[in-house]
């Protein structure tokens, strides 16, 4: 019988990295042949965006799911997950910073590849993130997932310690929420997709708040009571 | 001394193994499943976003379309094909992705169109498309259309000016602004039924009466000589080339003469966002992005936007004592 840990290890998770993959394989393969639509730079902008929501959604997912179905087994795609929503979240700024910020100069005063350029999609940059808010709640999501991509590696789980990497990638919740915030202030009226993300982060969330109370209560309580207190007098 | 131990849970209590262990299961499958469908869910309606769409089919050429080619100077700006225009499309009751409509709209019924002319006029009554041409030469206008959302095409549109058949209605005195409304048709409009965008329909939208009656304002009936698609607005639409899209009214069936201004759809929807005049304006942003540049839809660098849409020298003396950073 094929050992568990190697048949996860050399067959599941590259099917996983695999099929993490594909939807940035297809979206390229889509924009090269034109299979786009007559806007191919705002599809690659908007699916770029969506899966890198969809994949901080899996990554949430992954603890509540192994505490009801006790498969421990799946805290081991934790990792490849969430650093597949970093990931796509550095497509998505990428997205951002040329099919926006630098298509957006309209002057190339020293051509476009220059350190001119690259200074004035900076200043354009900073001025955006600081003056439009959903471009400040989506920079802020993406930000904070820098330093749990640096952070995702077992050495660097032993370098902090478990409790303190532990409370370090807490900051995924914020990405979460975030990301919603993100979509759901840029769409021009109609609400549910972003409602919908909405709902699943607070549903992923929420989870490890009930689980939180839980605990308290455990621990309130003590050690269960040995007899009803009148009959220990 | 008789030492009693209570048990505060008798052993019939207990749940037994097999039961706590086929609901844990349960739980788990129920829990799978559930995660496998929204998963799938998920997954399909991404696909379904990204998938290239058929353009609107081909049909026989309007007769006697004439170029305008005065009325058509966008300075040599390439006109966008019949593809993009009839794939990429705002059309919310056909559903809020852009590729919606043209999947949406195949069987919108257009035959026997009436447009209904009521309000403050002299000759109220119901105008078949025929009868609104009748007499009329379609002109070819080639005219750039600017998205509020900061995108634009130059489209070739073949119509007749509203003033025209303005003046067949007679407007009193009292007619200040005209005010369309778009056909509303739950049966043949998902995005009606689904309450896309969340807009109030129908569909509004109004024009002071020296705007309507200025020669650039044109009501559409086709495109590149053909008969308007029905994700373009078929049978018959608004085009204001200075204002922003959603001004250009799409499916009209109700012509109203009234005095005072309509409410728009899209100012009733975000009043702090989209106003009545609508004029595209590189000096006023919208409140969550800049309207000082735009992208042609085809090109990969954004273009500077011009003063109302490059119309500026036919247009500006309307709103010369306009404050247009309050009237957007």
């Amino acid at each position: 019988m094929a050992d568990p840990t190697r048949v996860i290890r050399f067959v599941v998770k590259p099917v996983v990295f695999l099929a993490a993959l594909s939807p940035a394989v297809y979206l390229t393969w889509a924009a090269l042949t034109n299979h786009l639509s007559a806007n191919p730079l705002s599809d690659v902008t908007n699916e770029t965006g969506v899966w890198t929501l969809r994949f901080v959604c899996i990554t949430l997912l992954i603890t509540p799911l192994r505490n009801v179905s006790g498969w421990n087994a799946l805290v081991r795609f934790r990792r490849m997950a969430g650093l597949y929503a970093f990931f796509y979240g550095t497509l998505h700024f990428l997205t951002y910073l040329i099919l926006d910020r630098f298509a957006g100069l309209v002057d190339y005063p020293d051509g476009m590849l220059s350190l001119t350029t690259v200074r004035n999609v900076v200043k354009s940059s900073i001025g955006d993130i600081a003056m439009r808010p959903f471009i400040t709640v989506g920079f802020t999501a993406f930000v904070l997932m820098i330093p749990l991509a640096l952070t995702s590696t077992t050495g660097w789980i032993r370098r902090l310690g478990g409790k303190r990497w532990a409370l370090l990638h807490r900051l995924v919740y914020a990405t979460g929420i975030a990301g919603v915030v993100h979509y759901w202030w840029l769409v021009k009226s109609d609400i549910r997709r972003p409602m919908i993300y909405g709902a699943i982060v607070a549903v992923l969330l929420g989870f490890r708040l009930v689980k939180r109370l839980q605990q308290k209560k455990v621990r309130a309580v003590g050690r269960p009571l040995q007899g009803r207190p009148a009959e220990r007098a | 001394m008789l030492i009693k131990k209570p048990s505060d849970i008798r052993s019939s209590e207990i749940t037994p193994k097999e039961l706590y262990q086929t609901r844990r299961q349960f739980i788990k499958t129920a829990g799978m499943v559930t995660g496998a469908a929204v998963g799938v869910g998920v997954l399909t309606k991404g696909a379904a976003v990204l998938h290239a769409v058929q353009p609107a089919a081909h049909k026989a050429k309007l007769p006697n379309v004439k170029p305008n080619p005065a009325m058509s100077n966008t300075n040599g700006e390439v006109k966008n094909s019949w593809e993009q225009i009839t794939t990429y499309n705002n059309y919310y009751e056909f559903g809020i992705d852009k590729n919606d409509p043209a999947e949406l709209s195949r069987n919108f019924k257009t035959d026997g169109w009436m447009v209904e002319v009521s309000g403050e006029c002299a000759k109220k009554g119901k105008f078949s498309i025929d009868d609104l041409l009748k007499g009329e030469t379609i002109e070819e206008r080639v005219y750039r259309h600017r998205c509020v959302e900061a995108w634009s095409m130059v489209i070739p549109w073949d119509g007749i000016p509203l003033a025209n058949f303005i003046k067949r209605c007679e407007p009193t005195g009292k007619a200040a602004y005209v005010k369309f409304t778009t056909a509303l048709d739950r049966k043949q409009m998902p995005g009606v039924q689904s309450d896309a965008g969340g807009l109030d329909w129908p569909y509004v939208e109004g024009l002071r009466m020296d705007e309507a009656m200025h020669p650039l304002t044109i009501l559409v009936v086709g495109l590149y000589g053909e008969p308007l698609p029905n994700q373009d607005g078929a049978p018959i639409r608004l085009a204001v080339p200075w204002k922003y899209g959603f001004k250009h009214v799409k499916s009209i069936n109700k012509i109203e003469f009234v005095a005072k201004e309509p409410l728009n759809t899209w100012q009733r929807q975000a009043p702090n966002e989209y106003g009545f005049y609508a004029n595209v304006n590189p000096q006023v942003n919208h409140p969550r992005w800049s309207q000082a540049s735009e992208r042609r839809i085809g090109e990969f660098l954004m273009r500077r936007t011009l003063m109302f849409n490059g119309y500026g020298d036919q247009v500006a003396s309307m709103y010369s004592n306009l404050d247009l950073k309050k009237n957007f």
